[in-house]
């Protein structure tokens, strides 16, 4: 293996071969003559005043913050992973400390980055037009055409005056002469941003002190101005034009920032299926019908975005999407096929590309990086495989990470064997000497080696880059340059001699304007995942009351032996079994045993996370539904959807059932629950999403009181048992004190209907929860000309209609065998069956029930003769 | 040389379709040595967007969507065309010897060479492997004029392959072509269009139609045709040469020439979305009957 000392005179004397051949241009020495000199001796005046600072706070409190500060981030949901295959999402590891970039040195780094996208997007214009570079031979054909990114059917796609760039990222290291370092281009969904701004939301609300002695720059410009951006790519109803970002749905481990923009940006979330291609439009289906969407932030792989002309197999796209565009209907931001520029074997081109569009020398630098699709250049990574980072051009599956220097004999054959095979496929990049930032991530004041992403946007004619971006520290600095994620991220800030000025994404209106209210479309998608996070919530909440109710009994049995405690019991695990809708359970085969023993059932209808009808999968439901609305939820109680996954996962043996432990849990959960629909009642504005969320509470709320009334009223009891298991019913449904107030201690089932059943002031009642169904279901948007109702809006009224004309005194009729109450039954049966009608209704109505996609090709080809 | 087309696809599916976006290439385009009189696409039921444009590679390729719900779509294209090939193609394309071709493409920027460059690199169903170059490679001795090694690879794909439709699919890889040795049209195009560019050479697969001729003394069976494809080689300054290696024969006055691409997935005749519709099945019917040609 060759020393350092070798590669840096190989790398020299390459360069001086090469610098009048053309092609390939490399900058190079990373501050490599720096690398004696101690660690944060020529540290930055800021810098030191800052860890002056730090060193007056103390490692003890700086570690408490951090902890503060990794859990806001935590419970706002800033998670790097997936909700769907785990409940405990991870989330970034924050490092306190923030990058501090002077003034002069960012005016630098900006300048650089803005004449950079500009020269990529004129690269991208060539590419997907004239190509004129390839004809003129400043970029060699492979470097196009075998690039994944490069898309044929985006050929000719936007006119030339259209920008195929808006947004832009450059991941850069600062090397150890300070100057910084291009070493990845991004293009293709360029991620980070929402994360920078969550880092520095939550810096603000820890680490407030710390501002103080510096002017830093404000984030919210660079969104205002992409919001902007956004707004003006729109072809059509420029005025106010409808954007959406879409994203490829809640198992994509950057969802969080998906919904994270649309919030700040003020823009529905939305997924593939939830736009449609009509007339040569793109639309968004939402609760009011259809509604053109203009503008398109797009979060997916360009080759899964339009299933008709790219990839076929893609779920996540819009058939047709591409001819939208070509109509001019429709814009993305970026354009479709922007992914062509995420090819590392453009960076050693584009010194002699920025000469040729732009007449100028590059002012930022890319990290040394040798294309093999040249011979000489193959020949040079070859000999330096072990002291170079490989990357291909574009994503290859299943390709190791090569970190340089850790790659053993056979590994180095089969690196040589795979760039030897398909040469124009690999870059060696030199591995950059970074210069190491203070961190602080072990519990005390280090240096770290540093990279930065940084984020622009297109303005105008040109550029803005958001003045700060998402650092990220780790112990290596290989593995810094290779992974994408990992580490710890830090806010970046960007120093200013202005005072800071608010900016946020409030627009100033003239003087004389009157501002239409404009009530945004509500998804079809995020309409009905309000629903279910309505129904979950409320189902979740039924269930663990009857769990309580029957935990308070098992205690009570247990404590006194009371053979009518025990017929009590077995009735209320019965109506768990019914209510939950879990069979047998304690119902059908196996029950007896399970009567006689109810504990491992009961912890498993707590906590088996894969059994419908379970506590815990009831609330996993609540936790999916509202992950995918939470750009539509109060951020509180978002935090309070995300507590109760953390807290409900109960881990007690079977034998604690009786020890109140699982009690406890439940009050808390029960707690949790309704701080949760207090929060939404007291913050959410009476618009579609609320009464959606309403609407599926009641909704769920009515049919767990059927299912419950069902199971313990409509059997007969002795009158020993009777006032018991009507006390039980009352308590579970927290009526116990109303009634008692009402109707003093006669425990009588009349009364007890009227309170539970036809109250409609009573907001535990069944009646009450149809009411508030037909008042918010009348609210509702309606799309159509109305010459007649709904059905929806018929089906409430049926079944209130028939609650109505039921008379308490008749529902407690006893059968001829004095076994039950029939008409009770009957009712009951009929109102669940309308309820049920009603969910169905809605679903049609305003969620439009999705179609499943298929493709459909020619035939296969047989010709002979 | 003159020819009425008629290309019917039907689809029918199990239950309705609710939306229904396609993009077909299925109108023959112009080449030197083919003129297209007529072309009309039909559809039903009646489409809404129905547009053409040219692809990047000027192919005539024509977008539709069905917008309201049908259990059955039907789609016809019909044309008329004029053939005439260059009886000196041949020849012209064998002035310069395969190997003198390959250093060109990198140093020679004529617009010719520019143009067939993306036909040169692997595609998703056209990729070079060394098996491939392997295989082709005795076709190719060095300093073998282009346009007779070409014809020789045509005719060993046709000796060494037997037309078995039904074992093959579109998915199926050429790695398993090469080795089972059985296929039909498209395996054999996307085969000779593999092995040149495994060669180095620029390849492209056409998409099209051929004649068919009765077994002598029985009438012509019309919609009994079906559509056909074969690779076509670029040979520097006479342009592109086309071989059909399912039929072992130059492409001559007897091929209708849709559309070429870097494989099939470029000029698939027709693809589409469908939002519902259950199962479905998809019949086609091809008629190449030649016309009189009449005066004008």
């Amino acid at each position: 293996m060759l020393s350092e000392n070798d590669v840096n005179s190989d790398i020299k004397q390459f360069q001086e071969q090469r610098q009048h051949s053309g092609g390939q241009s490399f900058a190079r020495e990373l501050g490599r003559f720096d690398q004696t000199s101690e660690p944060g001796q020529s540290r930055p005046a800021h810098d030191n005043q800052l860890l002056q600072t730090l060193n007056k706070l103390g490692n003890k409190r700086l570690d408490k913050r951090r902890k503060e500060a990794q859990r806001l981030l935590r419970e706002n949901g800033a998670t790097f992973n997936d909700f769907e295959t785990s409940d405990t999402s991870r989330s970034w590891q924050f490092d306190p400390i923030p990058l501090i970039i002077g003034r002069e040195d960012w005016a630098q780094v900006e300048q650089g980055l803005v004449q950079r996208a500009e020269l990529l997007n004129l690269i991208l214009h060539d590419m997907y037009g004239p190509r004129e570079l390839l004809a003129k031979g400043l970029l060699p054909p492979e470097l196009v055409y075998t690039h994944k990114g490069f898309l044929w059917p985006c050929v000719g796609l936007l006119p030339p005056e259209e920008k195929y760039l808006n947004l832009y990222s450059a991941n850069l290291a600062k090397g150890k002469d300070g100057r910084f370092w291009v070493f990845e281009d991004f293009a293709q969904p360029p991620f980070g941003s929402g994360y920078a701004l969550e880092n520095r939301i939550v810096m603000t609300r820890s680490f407030a002190r710390l501002f103080q002695d510096f002017q830093v720059h404000r984030l919210a410009m660079y969104f205002r101005t992409l919001r902007n951006r956004l707004a003006q790519l729109a072809r059509h109803n420029r005025a106010e034009p409808t954007i959406v970002v879409l994203t490829p749905g809640p198992e994509h481990p950057l969802y969080f920032e998906h919904s994270y923009l649309a919030s700040y940006l003020g823009c529905p979330l939305v997924q593939g299926a939830d736009l449609v291609v009509r007339n040569g439009c793109v639309w968004l289906k939402t609760v009011s019908g259809l509604r053109q969407v203009d503008v398109i932030l797009q979060r997916l792989a360009d080759d899964l975005c339009d299933p008709l002309e790219l990839r076929a197999d893609s779920l996540f796209g819009v058939p047709g999407l591409l001819e939208a565009i070509r109509l001019g209907n429709c814009a993305t931001a970026n354009a479709i096929g922007s992914g062509a520029l995420q090819n590392p074997a453009l960076l050693s081109f584009l010194p002699s590309l920025a000469k040729e569009l732009l007449g100028e020398e590059l002012i930022l630098p890319s990290v040394a990086t040798w294309w093999c699709g040249q011979p000489r250049e193959r020949e040079f990574v070859l000999q330096h495989l072990n002291q170079l980072i490989i990357r291909p051009i574009h994503p290859l599956p299943g390709l190791p990470a090569s970190i340089p220097g850790r790659l053993n004999e056979s590994q180095l054959a089969e690196w040589r064997q795979r760039i030897i095979a398909n040469p124009h496929l690999f870059v060696g990049q030199e591995i950059s000497s970074l210069t190491t930032a203070p961190s602080f991530v072990s519990g005390q004041i280090e240096e770290r080696p540093c990279v930065l992403s940084t984020y622009l946007t297109a303005k105008d004619d040109s550029y803005v880059a958001m003045s700060g971006g998402l650092a990220r520290v780790d112990d290596d600095e290989a593995k810094l340059l290779v992974a994408q994620s990992g580490g710890y991220s830090k806010d970046t800030w960007v120093l200013t001699a202005e005072p800071k000025k608010e900016v946020n994404l409030w627009r100033l209106a003239q003087p004389d304007q009157l501002i239409e209210p404009l009530l945004g479309p509500l998804p079809s998608r995020a309409a009905e995942n309000l629903y279910w996070a309505g129904r979950y919530a409320e189902r979740s909440e039924a269930t663990a009351r009857l769990l309580r109710s029957i935990l308070i009994k098992f205690r009570e049995y247990s404590e006194f032996r009371d053979p009518d405690d025990r017929l009590s019991l077995e009735h209320l695990l019965r109506a768990l079994t019914h209510v939950t809708v879990t069979y047998p359970g304690f119902v059908g085969e196996g029950g007896r045993k399970k009567l006689a023993d109810p504990r491992s059932e009961l912890m498993s209808l707590a906590r088996d996370v894969d059994r419908p009808g379970s506590l815990r999968s009831s609330l996993r439901g609540f936790g999916q539904a509202a992950y995918i609305v939470r750009d539509l939820l109060p951020t509180d109680a978002w935090r309070i959807v995300d507590n109760i996954q953390q807290n409900w996962n109960p881990r007690f043996s079977i034998t604690q059932i009786g020890s109140g432990r699982l009690h406890d849990s439940i009050n808390q959960l029960l707690v949790q629950l309704s701080a949760f629909s207090g929060l939404n009642n007291d913050n959410m504005a009476r618009e579609t999403d609320w009464l959606l969320l309403k609407i599926g509470r009641s909704l769920e709320r009515a049919l767990n009181l059927i299912a419950l009334l069902r199971a313990t009223l409509v059997p007969y009891f002795k009158p020993s048992m009777e006032a018991q298991m009507f006390e039980t019913v009352l308590a579970n449904s927290n009526s116990l004190i109303t009634y008692r107030r009402r109707y003093r201690s006669f425990m009588q089932l009349p009364t007890i209907l009227e309170l539970l059943l036809c109250d409609e002031n009573y907001p535990r009642s069944l009646a009450y929860q149809l009411r508030q169904l037909e008042r918010m279901i009348a609210e509702l948007p309606a799309e159509r000309e109305q010459s007649q109702a709904d059905p929806d809006t018929l089906l409430i009224s049926e079944v209130l209609a028939t609650l109505r004309g039921s008379e308490p005194k008749a529902l407690a009729q006893l059968s001829r065998n004095n076994d039950c109450y029939p008409l009770l039954e009957e009712l009951l049966t009929q109102q669940k069956d309308q309820l049920e009608r009603l969910s169905e209704a809605l679903m049609n109505l305003y969620f439009s029930p999705s179609l499943v996609p298929q493709q459909l090709g020619s035939a296969r080809l047989d010709r002979a003769s | 040389m003159r020819f009425r087309v008629t290309h019917i696809t039907a689809y029918e599916y199990k239950d309705a379709v609710a939306l229904c976006r396609n993009q077909a290439y299925l109108l023959p385009r112009q080449t030197p040595w083919q003129h297209c009189l007529i072309s009309t696409l039909e559809i039903d039921p009646q489409p809404v967007d129905l547009r053409e444009r040219l692809d990047p590679f000027g192919n005539r390729v024509s977008h539709f969507a069905l917008q309201h719900a049908h259990k059955k779509l039907t789609v016809t294209a019909k044309s008329e065309i004029k053939i005439k090939t260059d009886p000196e193609r041949f020849a012209a394309a064998n002035r310069n010897s395969w190997d003198q071709l390959i250093p060109q493409l990198r140093s020679n920027k004529s617009p010719e060479i520019l143009a067939a460059l993306p036909f040169l690199y692997d595609s998703p169903l056209a990729g070079s492997s060394s098996a491939l170059s392997d295989y082709a490679r005795p076709s190719f001795p060095n300093g073998r004029p282009l346009a007779d090694a070409a014809m020789d690879l045509m005719s060993r794909i046709y000796q060494d392959f037997t037309y078995q439709p039904g074992v093959t699919t579109v998915a199926t890889p050429l790695s398993q072509v090469l080795k089972t040795r059985q296929g039909v049209c498209q395996d054999f195009a996307h085969l000779g269009v593999a092995c040149l560019r495994s060669l180095g050479l620029p390849a492209r697969y056409v998409s099209g139609y051929i004649e068919t001729l009765p077994p002598p003394g029985q009438p012509r069976l019309v919609g009994a045709d079906a559509s056909h494809a074969w690779f076509s080689v670029f040979t520097g300054d006479a342009g592109w040469l086309d071989f059909d290696p399912t039929n072992n024969q130059l492409i001559a006055d007897q091929h209708v020439t849709v559309a070429w691409g870097r494989d099939f997935d470029d000029v698939s005749p027709l693809r589409g979305v469908a939002l519902g519709g259950g199962e479905h099945s998809v019949q086609v019917s091809v008629d190449v009957e030649r016309v009189s040609e009449m005066p004008t």
